[in-house]
């Protein structure tokens, strides 16, 4: 229980920082951030690895090992697409 | 060791924060994404070291495999494509939840209460982000109708939906039986579909940036499931800031987000505003060229049908020639422009048009009236002045670029139909607007080889 508590309020300074980080965002931006931080939302890939390390049957181990496929895609792809679009965005403003 | 995995966790969260506030900073943001990757590096690296995680070879196969068909994928997308592929990625981000919730249910250790909690919003969230992305992917995509799909009883259906989910949710984390959380995997699944259904083309930027809040809350709530604070931080923070670029781009609309998860706006046989009186006028593609060949200032304002004809490399090259023709040139961007939050940006980015010329809305209203020709480039509600004097308009209120103020306005159309939102635009029937119909690529071609002949 003590863990939880500790946790929870983890959870709601994180919502605070969250809220706080972006205020004014140029529009020109709001895609690389939406991707950006989409990428971010794959540290599911840390939840998926312990699932598939800890999973006794053959059952979980492989939804295990079917989510660290998804999260990883999800991590991978969102990093480089947002690199792709920066990089273009940096190209012109020179 | 354990402690040393958690300092790890504590450098990646640091990271991401970093990440985040970077990316929302022009002169930072490709940093910031570079940064938060690192962090990521760190957190996935960090957690091999657990002494629970014993099955090395499949691991590392699912990594790999996972990064491999991410890295195709990103590599090959076109940035026209970009819309669709984030709402894929966001959605494989939720499923990933899902089944991380799923593996801890059948891993089957912990039964208290609080746990239950948490696998049960891992799964209901994560299977709601999942089906409602994927369904904004077939929309976006072109392989679904980009209207609303409305059906009679719909927002009873999902009401009913919703109770029975929240219902089965107390008795899951009563009883914690598996019949309970494989009804609700199913139904989870089905709030996502029935929930995106009914949104429409025209409101994707904001249910895309919303569903990647929810991407993000998905992996706190998995984050609650396995005790890992690093997902806790990381998911909170992502669905945080995911709310405020909701809650942005439903401002850049003027309405609600209620209003856009449950309108179905523009739905065929909505409200559709006054009737307009007069008639649209067409132009030549040579009668055109003269006005601009005369223009001292020129306006393009793009839209989603700029992405749909791919015609940006063109528009480029167009603003190019009239700037060499001595005209002052600038791009007009409103915010919910597009697909996806940002989205002209970066289809002009790609096509090197300079970053002096991307003007937002606010910087480009004030002088209008100075502007010899705008030209709407598969634009629509952005540019609609019912929403500035038509109160039954339903896009009444809805900040535009207001181009019918400009001294002459072209509107590049494909036909005569009413676009995306299934409104009639008051501005094509305007004095000063002409229309020139066709596919937006072949137009402005076509005038470039009028400039350049």
């Amino acid at each position: 229980m003590e863990i939880l508590i500790l946790l929870l309020f983890v959870f709601v300074l994180a919502a605070f920082l969250g809220f706080e980080l972006i205020q004014k965002v140029p529009s020109q931006l709001h895609t690389p951030l939406m991707s950006g931080s989409n990428a971010i939302s794959g540290i599911t890939v840390v939840g998926a690895m312990i699932a598939a390390g800890v999973a006794e049957g053959e059952f979980g181990k492989w939804l295990g090992f079917a989510a660290i496929v998804l999260a990883m895609i999800n991590v991978v792809g969102g990093y480089l697409v947002t690199d792709r679009m920066l990089g273009m965005f940096k190209k012109k403003g020179k | 060791m354990e402690i040393l995995i958690d300092l790890a966790y504590i450098v990646a969260s640091i990271l991401f924060i970093f990440g985040i506030k970077m990316l929302g900073n022009a002169s930072t943001a490709r940093k910031g994404n570079l940064l938060s990757a690192l962090g990521m590096l760190i957190a996935v690296v960090a957690t091999v070291f657990y002494k629970e995680v014993v099955d090395y070879p499949l691991i590392l196969a699912g990594l790999a495999i996972g990064a491999v068909i991410g890295w195709i994928w990103a590599m090959r997308v076109q940035m026209t494509g970009m819309p669709e592929l984030v709402a894929l990625f966001n959605g494989f981000g939720g499923l990933a939840s899902v089944l991380v919730g799923w593996a801890e249910f059948e891993f089957g250790k912990n039964t208290d209460p609080v746990t239950q909690i948490a696998i049960y919003s891992a799964i209901l969230i994560g299977g709601v982000t999942f089906t409602g992305s994927f369904i904004a992917y077939l929309k976006l995509a072109g392989k679904m109708s980009g209207r609303p799909t409305l059906f009679a009883g719909q927002k009873a259906v999902n009401a009913v939906l919703f109770i029975a989910l929240l219902a089965l949710g107390v008795v899951y984390v009563m009883t914690g039986s598996a019949w309970s959380l494989y009804v609700i995997i199913v139904l989870s699944l089905a709030l996502g579909v029935l929930g995106v259904l009914p949104i429409g083309g025209g409101d994707m930027p904001v249910i895309i940036a919303f569903l990647n809040s929810f991407s993000g809350l998905a992996g706190a709530a998995a984050g609650f499931v396995i005790l890992n604070k690093v997902l806790i931080v990381a998911g909170c923070l992502v669905g945080t800031s995911g709310i405020i670029l909701t809650i942005i781009m439903c401002k850049a609309m003027n309405r609600t987000f209620g209003n856009v998860l449950f309108g179905g706006f523009g739905a065929v046989g909505g409200a559709t505003g006054k009737a307009v009186e007069g008639e649209m006028k067409g132009i030549s593609i040579e009668d055109a060229y003269y006005a601009l060949e005369a223009a001292q200032n020129v306006v393009f304002v793009p839209g989603y049908g700029m992405a749909v004809a791919q015609a940006q490399h063109a528009v480029k090259e167009l603003g190019a020639l009239l700037e060499k023709n001595g005209a002052e040139v600038r791009f007009a961007i409103h915010p919910v422009a597009g697909r996806m939050p940002g989205h002209m940006n970066v289809l002009l980015a790609e096509a090197d048009v300079p970053y002096e010329q991307l003007c937002e809305m606010d910087a480009v209203n004030p002088t209008i009236s100075q502007v010899d020709v705008a030209i709407v480039i598969g634009a629509n509600d952005v540019v609609n002045p019912a929403a500035g004097d038509d109160p039954s308009s339903p896009i009444y209120g809805m900040p535009i670029i207001n181009v019918h103020e400009a001294r002459t306005v072209f509107a590049l159309k494909r036909g005569k139909g009413s676009g995306f939102s299934g409104l009639e635009n008051a501005l094509f029937f305007r004095e000063n607007c002409r229309m020139i119909y066709g596919d937006a690529k072949e137009t402005i071609t076509g005038l470039v080889a009028q400039f350049k002949g």
